[in-house]
């Protein structure tokens, strides 16, 4: 009875701290931080969103996915179609906004689907150029299907509204700190992120998450102990694309307004830098990742005029978008050749040193 | 008819300049079974040093420096980068090649900014006419030098102790090394060679009528990545063909652009991915490709 007390207590330790602090730092920082740091904030759990669908994919399962970008678009157009109300003159359907965005969820896997019969046969890298097919479809669609995505110049994002409360703008005292749509969404997000991190944590460590380790390690040995291969490939590329939609719809709330060229090569690039840079295979890589990337261009553009080399855009500098690419372009090579796992891997390295040591 | 005539041939001029490109992906894939997803930027590379120094040396040195500059990015990447991995999963070395592509791109989309390059090529804007049909002149340079240079290149490939070696590598690593093959050596020249070719390809990839290098040439670039996979990522043949069907698709969508209105405007661009989409549907080690067969 008393081994039964005591081991509880036990595992409510420092990891346990550790987490019920960052739960309330995340908690209370709205209160806190200015629009523009809620706002990169919220690109990165959005990004972390989309760095967990693609990590199944290509971190766990060993499939290169390059059409990413290609889900965040429709994702994000999804939800625009579904919930607008066609006042501006391009396609809406006027549904309740959060079916709006659990249809564009379910779009963006059905696209995923729709591809199945290439992303469960190919493997690895020529997935990795079959999928820039999409990119680039994507591209054409969204700069020619005008009454859908209201061409180049993209159209406007109806705000979230849930149980009553709307995510716009229209500012709202809470503890006597005014809640304009970046608070409000910040919750919103960070619910949206933690359902998404446990779901894919809960596939990776259960017999899917082992079938697709097992594909990725050797493709005929998981098919020889019954494993069926292509079908958890197209399975993957599914979860992985909705990751993708619900990341898009995440980042068109934010945004306010989808444009085409967002959703370009670009994007999707990133979207693997992250998940190499922060561990492949893992959601606390990717999420790792995903902050490093999209954390790092608003942090140089922030300290612009402090850092040496780096410069507003257009001075003739080093613009902070572009250094931001120079560094994550080196951290994708570094890290691959010096740190394989990425940075995770560091922290868990030294976790299972103290625990041998413990032992 | 006339136009068919004038469009097939253009596409066969752009189809063999896409060969070019292709060609030096699937060398580079064959000695060292990386895929390069930094093509593209080594052939923006070429370009960049051809454009910045032609008005200085002339246009003939300028492409040499030019072609040699490129394949000594290619080959310094293999050096520092490629042989420095220590792993043996070929999927996380395609990985790396993107971020030396993230690199190189912004580096040199950076010093071409907004501009558009010109290349100081010879051939201007003169066009052929041979009776109803007329052809640019640099459509016909950039045909004559791909096949000039595919052939060199193929009876090297064939007959040279360097081609033995690369395909002695390709066919089994191991073996060959057993055998005396420098792999690090058959690697480096692969690198060298595709950068080599990327150069001269994106010569005639931004002569006239297209309006110069700029920072969209990387994308025109990227046409090259499924005419090297339609055509089967190992096969030098395949590499070939699909450049050839690239060119040829694009050539015909942006010339019966008008009739196809329907479909959106920018046709042209978007066809080498559908038919890439198309022909890996059914055949998913593309059309010359060796089905993966594995012995347990």
């Amino acid at each position: 009875m008393s081994e039964a007390l005591v081991r509880p207590l036990k595992a409510l330790s420092t990891r346990t701290y550790l987490w019920t602090a960052a739960a309330v730092l995340l908690l209370a920082l709205p209160f806190y931080l200015d629009r523009f740091w809620l706002q990169a904030g919220l690109f990165a759990m959005a990004a972390a969103l989309g760095a967990i669908g693609i990590n199944l994919l290509t971190g766990a399962t060993g499939q290169l996915s390059m059409g990413h970008a290609f889900f965040l678009a429709v994702g994000a157009y999804g939800y625009c179609v579904f919930a607008a109300d066609g006042d501006d003159g391009l396609t809406g359907l006027g549904l309740p906004t959060w079916l709006a965005a659990v249809l564009a969820v379910l779009v963006a896997g059905v696209a995923g689907g729709l591809f199945s019969p290439i992303s469960g046969r190919l493997s690895g890298a020529y997935l990795g150029i079959a999928t820039l097919a999409l990119v680039f479809i994507g591209q054409h669609v969204m700069f020619n299907a005008h009454d859908l995505t209201g061409g180049a110049n993209g159209r406007d994002v109806p705000p979230l509204n849930l149980f009553g409360l709307t995510f716009d703008d229209r500012e709202l005292l809470v503890a006597a700190v005014p809640f304009g749509s970046a608070e409000k969404l910040w919750y919103a997000g960070l619910l949206a992120l933690l359902g998404g991190a446990l779901f894919a944590r809960g596939v990776l460590r259960g017999r899917p998450g082992r079938a697709m380790n097992a594909i990725r390690d050797h493709r005929i040995a998981a098919g020889v102990i019954g494993v069926p291969v292509a079908r958890y490939r197209a399975a993957v590329f599914v979860l992985s694309s909705m990751y993708a939609g619900l990341a898009g719809v995440l980042l068109a709330l934010v945004f306010q307004r989808t444009v085409p060229d967002y959703f370009g090569i670009t994007l999707s690039l990133e979207y693997l830098a992250m998940i190499v840079i922060g561990g492949l295979g893992s959601v606390s890589g990717a999420v790792a990742g995903a902050v490093f990337v999209s954390l790092l261009p608003q942090l140089l553009t922030r300290y612009s005029d402090a850092l040496p080399l780096v410069s507003a855009p257009g001075t003739g500098g080093i613009a902070p978008g572009e250094a931001s690419r120079y560094l994550y372009g080196a951290a994708v090579v570094l890290v691959v050749l010096f740190l394989p796992g990425g940075l995770v891997r560091v922290t868990a390295r030294r976790r299972t040193r103290t625990l041998t040591e413990e032992r | 008819m006339s136009t068919f005539a004038e469009i097939l041939l253009n596409g066969v001029s752009l189809g063999s300049v896409y060969a070019l490109i292709a060609l030096g992906f699937v060398v580079i894939f064959r000695a060292t079974e990386v895929v390069n997803f930094a093509h593209a930027s080594l052939l923006l590379a070429g370009g960049y040093f051809t454009a910045s120094l032609h008005d200085d040396l002339g246009f003939w040195p300028a492409l040499l420096v030019g072609i040699a500059g490129a394949a000594l990015v290619g080959a310094a990447v293999e050096f520092f980068v490629m042989r420095r991995y220590r792993g043996s999963d070929h999927s996380v070395l395609a990985i790396v090649t993107i971020g030396v592509d993230i690199l190189l791109t912004t580096e040199l989309t950076r010093r071409i900014g907004t501009d558009v390059l010109a290349l100081g090529d010879p051939w201007g804007d003169a066009v052929l006419k041979l009776g109803p049909i007329s052809l640019a002149h640099t459509r016909i340079a950039a045909f004559v030098a791909a096949a000039l240079l595919i052939t060199a290149f193929l009876l090297v490939f064939r007959y040279t102790s360097w081609g033995v070696a690369m395909r002695a590598a390709a066919e089994s690593a191991e073996t060959a090394a057993l055998m005396g093959v420098r792999l690090g050596r058959v690697s480096l020249g692969a690198w060298a060679v595709a950068g080599g070719l990327a150069a001269v390809a994106a010569l005639f990839l931004t002569v006239f009528p297209t309006p110069g290098l700029e920072r969209a040439t990387s994308l025109a670039a990227l046409k090259a990545f499924p005419a090297a996979i339609l055509g089967g990522l190992d096969s030098t043949t395949g590499a070939l063909v699909g450049g050839l069907l690239v060119g040829v698709t694009e050539s015909l969508a942006t010339g019966y652009q008008s009739d196809l209105t329907f479909l959106g405007r920018g046709l042209g661009d978007l066809a080498p991915y559908l038919v890439m989409v198309a022909i890996l549907l059914i055949r998913p080690a593309g059309l010359f490709g060796t089905k993966e067969l594995a012995r347990v």
